[in-house]
């Protein structure tokens, strides 16, 4: 039964502690969801009474189905959300594909000063730069359209975005790139049909990283560059909740879970290209 | 074909037009920044230079104490996840039952939207009905609603612990990564020579550890001084200034109060700090990267 190499073996009072950790961990990672549901499910007048029971006394889904009326567009911010995240995804992988190509294989006058601009990017955080980019939203008159929000967050993400995928395509043999080219390939051909198609693991991983940057950072500048409702991703559309006389928190837990629940079962899907994106992103290749 | 002319005007012709975007939108604002840093720009749709009144302004106010406690503040809050994330990866790295699904667990923060969790810590710390006010009452430890984050010193830690919470699972997860690079051998050897799980901990996995726990501390200490969403939604730099940031101060002077020339000084000191720590962060990856001993 016990098949694991004896160096694995623990001992039971080790493998209790190793439990008793991990518990405390997960507790520590995992309590306000827990708490946040246990909230939605309670009725508002029992929220806010006391003695305080963790316990639900009361479970009822009324605030799952309140909320729709509550906030009425919801449904526009969870789309709003998703919509955002996605284009710039998709704003990212495109500037990005050829430029960390260029870099992985090319010898180019300023090639070195470049990256590490596009590295020292990295440091500041669209809250640093919130008054010139403002100025310039405005200049441009994208204040307060989806673009306001997708511009600057596809340019906070390109770094990242170049470093990793990168790293990726300084793996893939210079051989192919140089066979491509006696066969009297193109350089962009060579681009297209050889190396973007071997690079695909990579740019997966690229994506799905920026994806989770773009969906997780929806708030700076949505909340300062961007008033209409119509335009809200989630995150600022629900934090209306606490502009109300009083906060209806059992329904705005609900509209969170609701919220992030679909992107959420596909990141949860997709984990494994998550982690190989971090990894990757440890500077030594 | 990969460095001649033409090789060398297609490839400067791939990062264009990134290049452009980086120009455009972050290295343009920064000059911007630092132009505005001299006027006293506002509301108004002219403005005047006005040399360095807007620093010896920043100077003469509470500025110094507010970068002090963003120190303080960003210390704490990294330390606290570099313990943790350790100790998490640590634990999730150890061969019991369940252990696939235990780091599935770790990683909802990090992946909604951060704003999406700090709502939720927003009741936790409510201090009529919240979570942690009530089971301390319950228990008997508080008389009394504690309101976490209408008190100075209890809204400051409340803001790091919730700050430590976003960051951790990625932290852990990235550790985690880490540990499970160092060759299986090590451990092998030490196993038969008799080092116990405590020694190889020690001798092998924390010394192997340490070029990414560097890494991730700067990469860290850089997210963790522009953290802004946490403090915003759960304080507004309150109560009465106690956890006002570098980054909620310049929030609060530009956007808040209209006034671009003093905001603008203040996000070129936070400028400033930042590229003190990236000097450092690039001076110890690229030692790690030569393979020198730091």
């Amino acid at each position: 039964m016990n098949d694991k190499p004896l160096i694995d073996r623990y001992r039971p009072w080790e493998v209790a502690l190793i439990y008793a950790g991990i518990a405390v961990f997960l507790f520590f990672v995992l309590s306000p969801f827990i708490e946040g549901f246990l909230v939605s499910l309670k009725p508002l007048e029992r929220l806010f009474s006391t003695p305080y029971s963790f316990w639900p006394e009361v479970a009822s889904f009324d605030a799952y189905v309140r909320m729709w009326t509550t906030v009425p567009d919801l449904p526009r911010y969870i789309f709003n959300s998703i919509f955002l995240a996605s284009v710039i995804t998709i704003g990212v992988l495109i500037l990005v594909v050829p430029a960390a190509y260029a870099f992985a294989r090319f010898d180019f006058p300023g090639r070195g000063v470049m990256l590490g601009l596009f590295l020292a990017v990295n440091m500041f955080s669209g809250a640093v730069l919130l008054i010139p980019l403002y100025r310039l939203m405005k200049a441009f008159g994208l204040l307060s359209t989806y673009w306001a929000m997708i511009v600057p967050g596809i340019a906070f993400l390109i770094p990242t975005a170049i470093w990793l995928l990168r790293t990726y395509m300084l793996r893939i043999p210079r051989e192919l790139d140089e066979a491509a080219w006696v066969d009297g390939a193109s350089r962009f051909y060579t681009m297209r049909r050889v190396i973007i198609p071997i690079a695909m693991p990579g740019i997966s991983v690229v994506g799905i990283t920026t994806f989770i940057g773009a969906y997780a950072q929806q708030f700076i500048f949505a909340l300062t560059f961007n008033s209409k409702s119509e335009f809200m991703p989630l995150p600022v559309g629900l934090f209306g909740f606490f502009g109300r006389q009083e906060v209806v928190w059992n329904e705005l837990m609900a509209a969170c879970f609701v919220g992030v629940l679909p992107v959420m079962v596909m990141i949860i899907l997709f984990q494994r290209y998550l982690v190989a994106g971090l990894t990757a992103g440890a500077i030594k290749q | 074909m990969l460095s001649d002319r033409t090789g060398r005007l297609f490839a400067l012709g791939l990062v264009a037009p990134a290049l452009l975007v980086i120009l455009g939108v972050v290295a343009y604002p920064l000059v911007d920044s630092i132009n505005l840093s001299f006027t006293n720009a506002a509301l108004k749709k002219t403005y005047d230079f006005v040399g360095l009144a807007n620093y010896e302004k920043i100077f003469s106010g509470n500025f110094a104490s507010v970068i002090v406690r963003t120190f303080v503040w960003t210390f704490f809050s990294v330390a606290l996840k570099m313990l943790i994330g350790t100790a998490g990866a640590v634990l999730l790295n150890a061969a019991v039952p369940g252990r696939a699904l235990f780091r599935i667990l770790t990683m909802p923060p990090w992946i909604m939207p951060i704003a999406i969790g700090i709502f939720m810590w927003g009741w936790m710390y409510n201090g009529q009905f919240g979570m942690i006010s009530g089971l301390l009452q319950n228990a008997g430890i508080t008389q009394g609603p504690l309101a976490l984050l209408s008190r100075g010193e209890t809204a400051f830690w409340a803001t790091i612990v919730t700050d430590v919470w976003v960051g951790v699972p990625m932290v852990t997860i990235y550790f985690l990564a880490a540990i499970q690079a160092i060759p299986r051998d090590l451990y092998e050897a030490a196993w038969v020579d008799g080092a116990n799980r405590g020694m190889r901990f020690r001798r092998i996995t924390f010394p192997l550890m340490v070029p990414s726990a560097l890494t991730m501390s700067m990469l860290s200490l850089i997210f963790t001084f522009n953290s802004f969403d946490i403090i915003w939604i759960l304080t507004q730099g309150g109560p009465s200034g106690d956890t006002t940031t570098m980054i909620i101060d310049t929030y609060r002077t530009a956007i808040g109060s209209y006034k671009y020339g003093e905001g603008a000084a203040r996000a070129v000191l936070i400028c400033f700090f930042l590229s003190l720590f990236s000097l450092a962060y690039f001076r110890v990856v690229s030692r790690l990267n030569r393979g020198e001993r730091l």
